[in-house]
């Protein structure tokens, strides 16, 4: 039973991770109806800056991690404005061949000598490690504060989302762009907004990320960056509880079927779920057939 | 295409011909020898085969210092015979590997070749040495189709060992010196060198008495290891055998010991890095070609006449070329023959020969029978040598 619960808890460190990542997809998905691709490599670019941060920089953790999310937010704004938003009355394929190149070229353009470096880096732990062992599970402080950040993220969205202006037009938007113009509403500025805010939430991911699996190198955002996508569709894509939902499904899916079943099906059996979940509520968990967008 | 561009392609292609077939021309020795490979009267032609561009270029590199300080050391004599070195470069490219070989041996006429460094030139390369009857010796190539394929391919040996036996050795030292009783495995399923060891590693774990308690794989992107490392920490092995290349291992090692697992950590040569995790590694286990530490005074004589020619410590690569070349001036003298048939027996019939990296005696697949290197990793960045374990 402890055995079990331990297993638990290792999924859903694995599930929050992943939900930090995807809730940046779920969110430009929702607004722009645009998967961004290049989302995994600004969690790339965002472990990076965090890692710089409080190696070589000497910040304390949780200021690396913040001025980590700034330089992303800025990238994820960026991007927007060079690779999407001239494309964003071309058909929807242009926008997605748009995103892979932007992918493509943040993970080969790091890996140059003078920007990150190809090789792998091995990151020390800015905070000390410790565990709590409780009735025979252990619970780390890594463990909590990436729970932590994500239920504060979870919170700040939701708040920003249904109680600000700025989330208020963020709706509008995800609705109808050329409605919400007529309504007053600046759709330029609001994605831009939303891109920097996914963005900002990727690095955050990414510096826990590189906490908890203490390795970085420029292509680690492909593999955490598909599951979270998948993780997005999973919860039901635009939705941002669905997000989370997904995410810790499928960090539970990979966790127990590593530990119970076989560590070379992993990835087999989560997909397969998600193909046959998808099968039957095509528009995910939480999708309704008229869902509420972001 | 119109006629016309037809036409410019053809002569294009015509003059490029000419100018590839009259630059061999322009390479070929004035008045060369039509004597048989082995060359004439007292000279023996050794090619050294390595890839002096390329992405393994400083792989190549190493080699050629270690070839070359090998026949300086000999005054380029083995026995009564001359030596005459013939260096060509294959780029680490298989197409290129094939045209170097036959230039080696139909122009320059050598008796023996010394390469090439990866399997991917050393395969195709040694299938027209064994046509053509040349010994050919590759410091480096660790596939088994290097000498048999399937068959033996008699002319063709090698100095390294091959990678199962990494895993055999690995096993011994764990049982016999670590006395362990049981061992958790982790491998990467889409890797033949991981797969290779960590295969070996159990059988002879097994045969030895030893218990394998789990038998974990792991695909290449893979960075979550926590559901299989905390199954294993809940049956506590002896070992942690680590198959893998040195960031896999650093971050597999990170994980376990965040779980709780106290196992000593071991592993193959892959784990031979500057990058790495020494601090999460320190105290861990793996097989090495060699060690600069080893105590043999072959070692300390070559360590010490590298540092003087080239200022650097040899790497495994320069190491195992030194010996490669060491074996053919053996074999020549042994044969007292430039006569390729001649020095392929006497290098078959090397038996206990000293050199940096072991006393090698060569089995009947062309491989060296000789002990693995067993090096301990520091937390200071270091390898300290534990022991040498025979095959």
């Amino acid at each position: 039973m402890e055995f079990f619960l331990n297993q638990v808890i290792n999924g859903i460190q694995l599930g929050l991770v992943y939900a930090l990542i995807a809730l940046g997809y779920t969110m430009v998905y929702g607004i722009v109806k645009l998967i961004n691709f290049a989302h995994g490599d600004v969690f790339m670019v965002g472990a990076f800056l965090g890692y710089f941060g409080f190696t070589y920089w000497g910040l304390p953790w949780p200021v690396a991690i913040l001025v980590s999310m700034v330089i992303c937010a800025i990238l994820g704004v960026v991007i927007e404005r060079i690779a999407y938003r001239p494309l964003r009355y071309a058909p929807r394929i242009v926008a997605l061949i748009s995103a892979i190149g932007v992918s493509f070229f943040l993970e080969y353009f790091c890996s140059l000598k003078f920007v990150f470096g190809a090789n792998y880096r091995v990151v020390q732990r800015p905070l000390p490690e410790i565990s709590w062992h409780i009735g025979g599970i252990t619970i780390t402080n890594i463990q909590l504060l990436i729970l932590v950040a994500v239920v504060g993220m979870l919170i700040l969205l939701q708040w920003i989302v249904h109680r600000t202006k700025v989330g208020a037009a963020m709706r509008t938007v995800s609705f109808d762009h050329d409605a919400a113009r007529l309504m007053g509403v600046n759709v330029d500025r609001t994605i831009s907004f939303t891109f920097a805010l996914g963005s900002a939430m990727a690095a955050m991911g990414g510096v826990l990320y590189a906490i908890a699996y203490p390795q970085i190198q420029p292509f680690m955002g492909i593999m955490p960056g598909l599951k979270a996508f998948t993780a997005a569709v999973l919860g039901g894509i635009g939705l941002i509880p669905g997000a989370v939902l997904g995410a810790l499904i499928m960090g539970q899916v990979e966790t127990m079927t590593a530990a119970f079943i076989s560590s070379q099906l992993r990835d087999a059996i989560a997909f397969a779920i998600l193909i046959i979940v998808l099968l039957f509520r095509p528009s995910g968990i939480l999708g309704r057939t008229e869902p509420e967008k972001v | 295409m119109s006629k016309s561009k037809w036409f410019l392609f053809l002569a294009v292609a015509v003059i490029a011909v000419a100018l590839v077939v009259s630059g061999c021309g322009g390479a070929k020795e004035q008045g060369a020898q039509q004597e048989q490979n082995g060359s004439s009267g007292n000279v023996v032609k050794i090619g050294l085969m390595t890839p002096l561009q390329g992405d393994v270029k400083t792989f190549g590199e190493s080699v050629q210092k270690g070839f070359e300080l090998a026949l300086e050391e000999a005054n380029y004599k083995a026995g009564d015979f001359t030596i005459e070195k013939v260096i060509v470069d294959d780029r680490n490219d298989a197409t290129e590997a094939t045209n170097v070989a036959t230039k080696l041996i139909d122009q320059d006429k050598v008796a023996a070749i010394v390469g090439s460094v990866t399997s991917k030139c050393t395969i195709p390369a040694s299938a027209i040495a064994q046509a053509k009857g040349v010994v050919m010796v590759s410091p480096t190539a660790t596939a088994a189709k290097v000498t048999m394929d399937p068959d033996r391919k008699d002319y063709i040996f090698r100095a390294c060992f091959i990678d199962p036996f990494q895993g055999t050795v690995g096993a011994r030292f764990a049982l016999n010196d670590l006395k362990a009783k049981t061992a958790a495995i982790m491998y990467d399923q889409g890797n033949d060198y991981t797969i290779g060891l960590a295969k070996a590693f159990k059988q002879e774990f097994e045969k030895g008495g030893g218990k394998v308690i789990a038998e974990e794989a792991y695909a290449q992107q893979d960075v979550d290891f926590s559901a299989v490392l905390t199954n294993i920490a809940k049956q506590q092995p002896d070992i942690l055998y680590l198959p893998d290349y040195y960031q896999k291992v650093s971050l597999i090692g990170k994980q376990a010991r965040d779980k709780g697992i106290t196992a000593a950590f071991l592993g193959g040569d892959g784990w031979d890095s500057t990058e790495l995790d020494f601090a999460t590694m320190d105290g861990g286990y793996f097989t090495a070609h060699y060690s600069s530490d080893d105590p043999r005074p072959e070692v300390a004589n070559w360590v010490t006449k590298f540092k003087e020619k080239y200022g650097s410590e040899p790497d495994s690569f320069a190491t195992l070329a030194y010996d490669a070349t060491k074996l053919v001036l053996k074999a020549i003298e042994d044969a007292k023959s430039n006569d390729p048939a001649k020095i392929k027996e006497a290098l078959q019939a090397i038996k206990d020969y000293p050199v940096v990296s072991g006393n090698i005696t060569f089995d009947d697949q062309g491989n060296p029978v000789k002990a693995a290197a067993i090096l301990q990793v520091q937390k200071d960045g270091s390898y300290k040598f534990v022991t040498t374990v025979k095959p």
